[in-house]
């Protein structure tokens, strides 16, 4: 493919492409994403592929590998254009079927259709799925429409039109008023206006100036970054070198963490591709303005994320954070002007710069414009990747989209932004989200990590498992966040034990305070944000801890017993024979008894116990009644009377 | 260089652009305690204990003296109570790790640390770099580095170098506000050298 050298010829390329293109030619699209992978889509891939030239499809149908469209838990998800009809949990043994009876028969096979929970219809087409049918998915929406690994379905899109737009119709100024204008904030965390961090690192002394991606993801949960990368890595590209025009910059970095080995190929393709050309390198498009990409892989910290020891690490150095107080705009890789952003704000910009200030603003709310994507996750029946308008509220992504909670349990409380956000009530499912709300409520955006929990989590264990991570993920640098965890920690692990004081909450009210002050970084400044909230929630639940030594969820395991009522077990050996500890006492027709000091409360006999009986109790915070004595426990059944 | 005039516990200082809060307390003789700063090292921010809270506009927050460049207008309280109440507790906090040193016995005693409500752990180094800062800044010799991350962290020689360097010089011994390092050499000579 020769260089394109100008928009002309960029445009003459997107027809050329079209031209070629049949809409109405059968399309099979099969993500191909990190979490279909793991659920085997490699394999349909392959038997779509078999299959084809097995039946003489060859030329008739396309076979397209897209990135990921969110719905993660139904994988492989497999759908079929023009029709769009959807397909979830695909395997080979499907692939035939789907070939003979859909694509050629046009039928619809039903068991592979999705069902809704909530009203238990079969859905037919991707579009009337609960899941998307209440999303606006602009950034995320084009992942099942192309192959990551093409350019020229990324053309056919439209692609790298807002690139030739910048570069020939704007100047730099016209780009940066542009993003300064639509209000976009920063995806990746923070919530800093991009307009303005834009300007200070245009405006700041010094040269080169370096751009960066963040992919450095690392919340527990959350893949949102992950999936733009892999599923689209050339619209990440498209954003920075706009945002590199309007800066002033030549160069730029792509911070990716090796654990997302997929995104690395991709991306690294994708540059690839651009340069061949000539939407990189030197001279682009014929404008004169030149910018070169490097990818640099993360080691796998978490603190690297943060924009100064990311920096850090790609000057070669161990990633710790450094004090920010002046600003990385202006002194940032080797103390030259710097600009981070999130993958996410990256690929906000194409679309920002093609559809205009007032289209963008018009999503949103006042003070947070746009869509953010979340990643939905734990005790929620549809988990996946969820882009709303900003000011959507909880219920809805709960609730319309996340069809609610599985097991028809309560819903008790959602952990919004990783470990550095809070875990918020239900109380607050009608807030808007946005920035500036979440953060009202003691939680933040994060880079909108969503983890929901049912009335059997326990926060002081939610709170317990985040510090946990924090722990390890610390840089370990400075006295607040390394030494206020690990005493933290202690002070949870004491309480979850059963061994908690009086004091103790307030004491980690006290350390939170001091690491939220001074702390070297955000990490450690918000660290606390965990135990603070769940504290300003459900201080009850600490406090039936550690005065009643009682777990109300009944999850921390010093502080529950199991307890086989003698008035209903039947003496089934259900349970006796799945103990995994052998801690079930009794026989046939002898009523069951758990030997307390054997028992490893995993929990296992409240499970298999059978329904009718409901023999099998968790307790906590009440002393276990005494057995009866052996000779009561012989149940003399009717039918052998 | 331009000069700044701030105000640092109710004297008015004016030094030069670029200076650090702690270094323009000194020139009002204004104390703040530190205890990984060291003036032939680059600042490092890590002990937290010279936080003063500073006020611009009319927000107030807590920022390491030792890092933090002088403003025009600022004001800068060393002593507020805000900056006595984080300096106890990461005092605490050190005390728990490094029990018997005495230099943050001292601190700890100035700042009423009283009781100890901490579990007590045996590392004697609180990790303030200044050794392994010394030995590549000063010595250029990197003989010891920081291992390991968060509650991990600790600090140690390498012994292909340190067996080398270290026995000639030890000039980092004296700059350890605990007695941890001259053990944690001893311990390394013996076990990897």
């Amino acid at each position: 493919m020769p260089r394109l050298s100008s928009v002309n010829e960029l445009e003459e390329l997107r027809q050329d492409i079209l031209a070629k293109r049949d809409p109405q030619k059968p399309c099979i699209a099969i993500c191909a994403g990190t979490g279909c992978l793991a659920l085997g889509c490699d394999k349909v891939i392959t038997a779509f592929r078999e299959e084809v030239k097995k039946q003489g499809l060859e030329g008739k149908v396309d076979i397209r590998e897209t990135g990921c469209p969110g719905f993660c838990e139904n994988g492989t998800v497999v759908t079929i254009y023009p029709e769009g009809i959807f397909y979830i949990k695909v395997t080979p043994e499907d692939v035939t079927e789907i070939l003979s009876q859909t694509i050629i028969e046009k039928k619809v096979i039903d068991r592979l259709l999705y069902v809704d929970p909530t009203t238990n219809e079969k859905i037919i087409h991707e579009k009337d799925v609960p899941f998307y049918k209440y999303q606006k998915r602009i950034l995320i929406g084009n992942n099942s429409k192309l192959d990551p690994k093409s350019l020229d379905d990324y053309i056919a899109l439209g692609g790298y039109g807002a690139l030739a737009k910048a570069l020939f119709h704007m100047t730099p100024e016209q780009v940066l008023e542009e993003v300064k204008k639509s209000n976009l904030r920063g995806r990746g965390g923070g919530g800093f206006p991009t307009g303005r961090k834009w300007e200070s690192v245009r405006d700041a002394p010094g040269e080169p100036k370096y751009v960066i991606v963040n992919c450095d993801e690392g919340d527990p949960g959350a893949f949102m970054n992950r999936a733009l990368m892999e599923g689209n890595p050339h619209s990440v590209l498209e954003g920075l070198i706009i945002g590199a025009y309007a800066m002033g910059s030549h160069e730029g970095f792509i911070y990716v963490r090796a654990e997302y080995p997929l995104a690395v190929d991709n991306v690294r393709l994708a540059i690839k591709q651009a340069e061949e050309h000539g939407l990189l390198g030197e001279n682009i498009l014929g404008s004169g303005f030149d910018f070169k990409i490097e990818v640099h892989q993360g080691a796998g910290a978490f603190v690297s994320g943060e924009s100064s020891a990311l920096m850090t690490a790609i000057e070669g150095r161990v990633g710790e954070p450094r004090p920010k107080y002046i600003h990385t705009s202006e002194k940032g890789i080797w103390d030259k002007p710097s600009d981070l952003n999130n993958v996410e704000t990256w690929a906000n910009i194409p679309f920002i710069i093609n559809k205009g200030v007032s289209w963008f603003n018009s999503i949103g709310t006042d003070r947070s414009k746009g869509t953010k994507i979340f990643a939905l996750v734990g005790k929620v029946n549809n988990t996946g990747l969820v882009e709303m308008p900003l000011g959507a509220t909880l219920r809805d992504i709960i609730y319309k989209i996340g069809g609610g909670i599985p097991g028809g349990k309560k819903f008790k409380a959602v952990q919004t932004g990783g470990p550095s956000g809070g875990c918020i009530p239900e109380a607050y499912l009608d807030f808007p989200i946005d920035f500036d709300e979440l953060t009202k409520l003691g939680s933040m955006m994060g880079s909108g990590g969503m983890i929901v929990m049912d009335e059997d989590t326990c926060v002081v264990d939610v709170a317990r498992y985040f510090l946990n991570v924090l722990r390890d993920e610390s840089c370990g640098k400075c006295v607040p966040c390394r030494e206020g965890i690990r005493q933290m920690l202690r002070i949870f692990n004491r309480i979850t034990e059963g061994k908690g004081e009086e004091g103790d909450i307030e004491l980690l009210e006290e350390i939170s305070e001091v690491m939220r002050d001074s702390s070297l970084c955000a990490l450690g400044q918000t660290a606390p944000n965990p135990v603070l909230t769940t504290l300003e929630y459900f201080r009850d639940e600490y406090e039936a801890h550690i005065r009643e030594k009682r777990c109300p969820a009944g999850v921390c395991k010093a502080l529950i017993s199991y307890y086989i009522d003698p008035n209903k077990c039947q003496a089934c050996m259900i349970c006796l024979r799945d103990c995994p500890a052998g801690a079930i006492e009794g026989g046939k027709n002898l009523i069951h008894v758990i030997n307390q000091e054997k028992c490893t409360k995993c929990g296992t006999c409240l499970e298999v116990c059978p329904p009718r009986f409901d023999a099998v109790r968790r307790m906590s915070g009440e002393p276990i009644p005494v057995p009866i004595p052996q000779e009561e426990r012989v149940i003399s059944r009717k039918e052998k009377q | 260089m331009k000069e700044v005039t701030l105000e640092i516990d109710g004297k008015e200082v004016k030094v030069k652009e670029g200076t650090t809060l702690l270094e323009a307390a000194k020139t009002v003789g204004v104390e703040i305690p530190t205890l990984c700063y060291h003036e032939k090292l680059e600042p490092y921010g890590a002990c937290r204990i010279c936080s003063v809270e500073i006020k611009s506009g009319n927000r107030t927050r807590l920022v390491a003296a030792c890092v933090y460049p002088v403003e025009e207008g600022l004001v800068v309280n060393t002593k507020s109570e805000r900056v006595a109440k984080t300096r106890k507790m990461l005092l605490e906090l050190m005390l728990a790790r490094a029990p018997s040193a005495k230099k943050i016995e001292d601190l700890a005693y100035e700042y009423g640390v009283d009781k100890a409500r901490f579990e007590k752990e045996s590392f004697f180094c609180i990790l303030c770099g200044l050794c392994v800062r010394y030995c590549a800044e000063v010595k250029k010799k990197n003989a010891i580095t920081f291992i390991g991350r968060g509650t991990e962290r600790e600090v140690m020689f390498i012994p292909e170098i340190a067996s080398r360097e270290c026995p000639s010089c030890q000039g980092c011994f004296d700059l350890c506000p605990t007695d941890g390092l001259r053990a944690n050499f001893l311990l390394a000579q013996a076990l990897t050298f």
